[in-house]
């Protein structure tokens, strides 16, 4: 199996690239390092170098010291800029409040996101920082990367940008963190013409796509991740960059119902990979772990003496379906009642697979607190082919946004928007049918809003006529 | 061509339009897999955790890749991103890859390279003594804390981000570099209520929040913001068109009904809600996202606030060590944070993390009743004695 981009894309070679020479990449020393004192006093951000967790301070300093050593056409936005960040951070603690500026309208022409502005509101004592834009970098599909990628990346950013950045944000995006006005139309020319790379999404748009590792190294995915992930990114630049929905909309893709991306809480359209067939059953190696020889759940609990594996304690039973004996040493799951919760696959991925037939789960209407509390998805699609060119899942979206664009406020997330139609109105619109596992449990009151043509004879009556027959 | 190093690059500012490359998309994932993983698509067979941190996963073919798992502050510098490259390029063939939680994966073919490559990850540390790449991350233990922008580059946080990671990181750093628990345990972290990361689903939340009502800058609302969003933005109706004594346009907010969520502020600058002694950290726990076993489920709040004392936030980083140690002294193999916490009671829970209850932990926002108790179900702690003696039920 191999997968093609959709237009041929030219290998990235760091040497053709670089700006930086190896001594300008190597041009200060650890003892210069130890030494080093930025130029304001920050003894709280530097208390944060000590302990053992790596020190973002620490390494915020590396880049401080190296822009201090570097000519002074060697990069294009302040020298000094990594060394006021640190400076207005320690005066953030001291104050107990943030001093990054309230918005900023910037972007690249064209484009409704992947641009966030940002201002100093102390300029004066911070002058390197007075703006300092974040730019996303949409990232690979599950954040694999090779090193000519990186490396020609961070001489782009450190030339024409602060050299800091997030690997990587919360959407999955790399955010690189702080650049001038100036300098966002050049890093989104180079970016695009010399790394043949695009931005993320901001803004009431769709954001940045992003999926687990899937099939590149797990054996528990049912779909191909990074190619859904892949196409529906490209698919959808249009609504990726220029923002025409009432809000954000998110999807994210997990290969199973481990959910390793967490799609179903932070999507809006939650891809989950399942199967409809039998959890495949190795007997024998079911007869190795119950007589100890394979360690359980891959030896995720291997620092602690648990016992010795027992698997009806802590297969059988666990099992939430309760859907699993054993029979003569064999092990039995009526996969009608399984619930396909991975449990049993988790703890022996040598002896249970899941099946062979599958496709997606999908979910609809995660979304954080803001505004009206947060909610995690809920099930519409119980089970869907996910082939390419994956028509019945992008017919599926469609339909949603078609909805989503008509009847949303500013500011509703899809999620809002089919709690205050209902989940019934919502299936109407995507043409679906009622099914008992879109819920919980079923209503509790009878608070049924029947329509007009649900009743015989409809809702118009006479008042004469119930007089007639009643006496007021 | 090489990337160019004028002021303003092949960008022609008098001519936006010319050349412009638009809609590309991200580059394709397939030319970043590691041979071995190309060659493997689909095929994996299985995988073993060696050791913290430390995984091997065999193909039906009988190939293997181990893979190293590393922490890492996801702020970094292109300083830090070349010496990931330097590791990747040494051992890796030039591949390396990240994972959701901000870890770094590092993989290999065989036994000799993994144990080099082991050997120098373990080796490398800043100057101030920190590692650079602690190895674990895996298994029944506690991942990188995923967390948001905080101080360092956003304008609505209600207490920093990257510092508490760091300092609740440091006291957590053997449950990373082991796996002793009874289930992983996720712990995130957002300055807001925004949540730019994932919170309200962990193990262990930690949220920044305010305390103050915004305060109303009527000097330049008007000029500033479109009044009527920045009303219709309150979820609670608590901001109402107003007039200052010289007849300009401005809001009026009834104090007593903001549930401080920020979102006015968000519609509208002049509306600032930040605040030295109002704002600081609320303690969520209990959440999942995985379907293993119970289904996905929220975080629960565990404590209303505890003060943002910059850098290292001890009292944070106390409640979050207790409640992870009474899980992990108590929880059944395989059980979460949250599903332990159901199976003994959130009465239990809070005896048993010696977490004080008060008030604010019941619900009293919208639909709350659903998380009132409606049984004579319970258990009896301390907490339920005091109410028995408050009633005058007994002595
Ligand atoms: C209109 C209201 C909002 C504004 C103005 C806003 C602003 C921002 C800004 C400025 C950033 C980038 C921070 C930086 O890189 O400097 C950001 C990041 C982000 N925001 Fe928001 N935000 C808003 C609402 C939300 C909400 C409601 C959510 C979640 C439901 C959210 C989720 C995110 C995420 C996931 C990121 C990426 C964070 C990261 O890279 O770690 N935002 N937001
Ligand atoms: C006050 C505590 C909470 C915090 C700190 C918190 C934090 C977060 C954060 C950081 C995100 C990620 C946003 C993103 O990646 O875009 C998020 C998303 C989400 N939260 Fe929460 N949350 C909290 C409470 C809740 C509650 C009580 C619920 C449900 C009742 C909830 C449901 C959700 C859902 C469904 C999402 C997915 C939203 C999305 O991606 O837009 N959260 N939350
Ligand atoms: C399927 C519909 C319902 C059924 C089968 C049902 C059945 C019952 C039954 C068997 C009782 C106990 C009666 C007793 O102990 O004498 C009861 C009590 C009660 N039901 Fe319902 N009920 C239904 C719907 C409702 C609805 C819709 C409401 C209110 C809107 C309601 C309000 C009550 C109340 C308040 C009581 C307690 C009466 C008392 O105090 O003794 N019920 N119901
Ligand atoms: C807003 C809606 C409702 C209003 C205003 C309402 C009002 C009333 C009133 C005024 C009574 C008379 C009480 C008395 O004098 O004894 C009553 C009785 C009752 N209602 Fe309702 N009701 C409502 C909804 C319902 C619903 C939805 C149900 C059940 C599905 C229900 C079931 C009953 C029953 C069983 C009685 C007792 C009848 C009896 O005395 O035998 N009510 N309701
Ligand atoms: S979500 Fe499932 S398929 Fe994807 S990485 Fe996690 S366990 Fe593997
Ligand atoms: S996947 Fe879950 S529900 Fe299905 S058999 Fe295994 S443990 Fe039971
Ligand atoms: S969580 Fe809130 S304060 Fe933190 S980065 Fe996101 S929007 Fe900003
Ligand atoms: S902080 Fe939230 S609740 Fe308070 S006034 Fe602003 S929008 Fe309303």
């Amino acid at each position: 199996m191999a997968f093609e981009p959709k237009e041929p894309q030219k290998e990235i070679k760091y040497q053709e690239l670089r700006i930086y020479s190896d001594e300008e990449l190597n041009n200060y020393t650890e003892e210069e390092l130890k030494q080093f004192k930025i130029k304001h006093d920050i003894p709280d951000v530097e208390e944060l170098e000590k302990g053992p967790w790596p020190s973002f301070v620490a390494d915020a300093k590396r880049e401080a010291l190296r822009r201090r050593k570097l000519a002074d056409d060697r990069m294009l936005i302040d020298r000094d800029v990594v060394e006021d960040m640190l400076g207005q951070l320690q005066l953030s603690f001291d104050d107990g409040e943030t001093h990054w500026k309230h918005g900023g309208i910037v972007g690249v022409f064209g484009y409704g996101g992947g641009v966030i502005g940002r201002y100093s509101d102390v300029p004066e004592k911070f002058p390197s920082i007075t703006a300092f834009h974040t730019l996303r970098v949409n990232q690979p599909a599950s954040k694999f990367y090779n090193t000519d990628f990186l490396r020609s990346l961070c001489d782009l950013w450190e030339y024409r940008g602060s050299g800091l950045l997030n690997m990587h944000g919360s959407t999955g995006d790399i955010i690189l963190l702080g650049t001038t006005t100036e300098q966002l139309e050049p890093i989104f020319y180079e970016l695009t013409h010399e790394l043949q790379q695009d931005l993320g999404g901001s803004g009431s748009n769709l954001r940045t796509p992003s999926c687990c590792i899937g099939k590149a190294r797990c054996e528990f995915a049912c779909i191909d991740t990074q190619d859904l992930c892949y196409e529906l990114t490209t698919y959808y630049q249009d609504e990726l960059h220029r923002p025409a929905f009432p809000y954000k909309f998110k999807f994210k893709i997990d290969g199973c119902p481990n959910g390793c991306v967490a799609s179903i809480a932070r999507a809006d359209m939650s891809f989950i990979g399942t199967w409809r067939d039998e959890i495949r059953i190795d007997q024998e190696a079911v007869k190795a772990y119950m007589a100890g020889e394979i360690e359980p759940n891959a030896g995720a609990h291997k620092g602690r003496d648990w016992g010795k594996f027992d698997i009806q304690k802590e297969v059988i039973d666990l099992c939430p379906a309760q859907c699993m004996e054993l029979d003569n040493g064999e092990l039995k799951i009526n996969n009608q009642e399984c619930v396909r919760c991975m449990h049993c696959i988790n703890v022996m991925p040598r002896a249970l697979k899941p099946g062979k037939d599958t496709g997606v789960t999908i979910l609809c209407g995660a979304k954080a607190p803001i505004l009206e509390g947060a909610q995690m998805s809920t099930m519409i699609v119980p089970f869907m082919k996910a082939e390419p060119p994956y028509d019945n899942i992008k017919e599926f979206i469609e339909k949603v946004w078609e909805w989503w664009m008509e009847e949303g406020k500013n500011r509703e997330r899809l999620g809002e928007l089919i709690q205050r139609f209902g989940l019934p109105k919502f299936l109407e619109v995507v043409g679906l049918p009622p099914a008992p596992q879109m819920v919980k449990i079923p209503r509790e009151n009878p608070y049924i809003f029947w329509k007009e043509e649900d009743v015989p004879g409809g809702w118009d009556r006479d008042i004469k006529d119930y007089r007639a027959r009643h006496k007021r | 061509m090489a990337l160019s190093q004028e002021r303003l690059g092949k960008y022609d500012p008098q001519n936006p339009q010319k050349d412009r490359i638009t809609d590309l998309g991200p580059r394709h994932f397939w030319q970043y897999f590691p041979p071995v993983i190309q060659r493997n698509y689909g095929k994996w067979a299985y995988h073993d955790i060696l050791e913290p941190g430390v995984m091997v996963h065999v193909s039906e073919s009988g190939e293997k890749v181990y893979t190293v798992r590393c922490g890492a502050a996801r702020f970094m510098t292109v300083e830090h991103v070349r010496e990931i490259c330097d590791i990747a390029d040494k051992y890796c063939d030039g591949y390396v890859r990240f994972t959701t939680r901000n870890n770094i994966e590092f993989m290999v073919e065989s036994e000799e390279k993994l144990e080099a490559l082991k050997k120098d990850l373990a080796s490398r540390k800043f100057v101030s003594g920190s590692y650079k790449f602690p190895i674990g991350g895996t298994g029944a233990g506690v991942s990188n804390i995923v967390h948001t922008q905080g101080y360092i580059h956003c304008h609505t946080p209600a207490t920093d981000a990257s510092s508490m990671v760091k300092a609740v990181a440091d006291e957590l750093f053997d449950y990373f570099r082991g796996m002793t628990l009874p289930a992983k345990v996720r712990v995130s972290m957002a300055c807001c209520l925004n949540m730019c990361g994932a919170v309200h689903c962990s193990d262990i939340a930690l949220l920044g929040y305010h305390r103050k009502p915004p305060i109303i800058d009527h000097d330049i609302i008007s000029q500033v913001c479109e009044i009527p969003l920045a009303i219709a933005a309150c979820p609670v109706g608590a901001i109402s068109p107003d007039k200052t004594p010289d007849g300009k346009k401005t809001v009026k907010i009834k104090q007593e009904r903001c549930m401080f969520c920020g979102n006015c502020y968000t519609m509208c600058q002049a509306l600032p809600l930040a605040d030295k002694e109002g704002d600081g950290v609320t303690i969520l726990a209990g959440g999942k996202i995985s379907n293993r076993i119970s289904e996905p489920k929220f975080s629960k709040v565990v404590v209303p606030w505890l003060p943002n004392n910059f850098p290292r936030f001890p009292e944070v980083v106390q409640a979050v060590k207790k409640i992870l140690e009474a899980y992990a002294a108590n929880a059944n193999k395989y059980e979460r944070l949250g599903d332990w916490a159901e199976r003994i009671g959130w009465e239990k829970f809070f005896e048993k993390c010696d977490l004080p209850f008060t008030e604010h932990l019941i619900d009293d926002y919208r639909l709350a009743y659903d998380t009132w108790r409606t049984s004579t179900q319970f258990k009896f702690t301390d907490k339920a004695w005091e109410v028995s003696k408050a009633a005058g039920g007994i002595d």
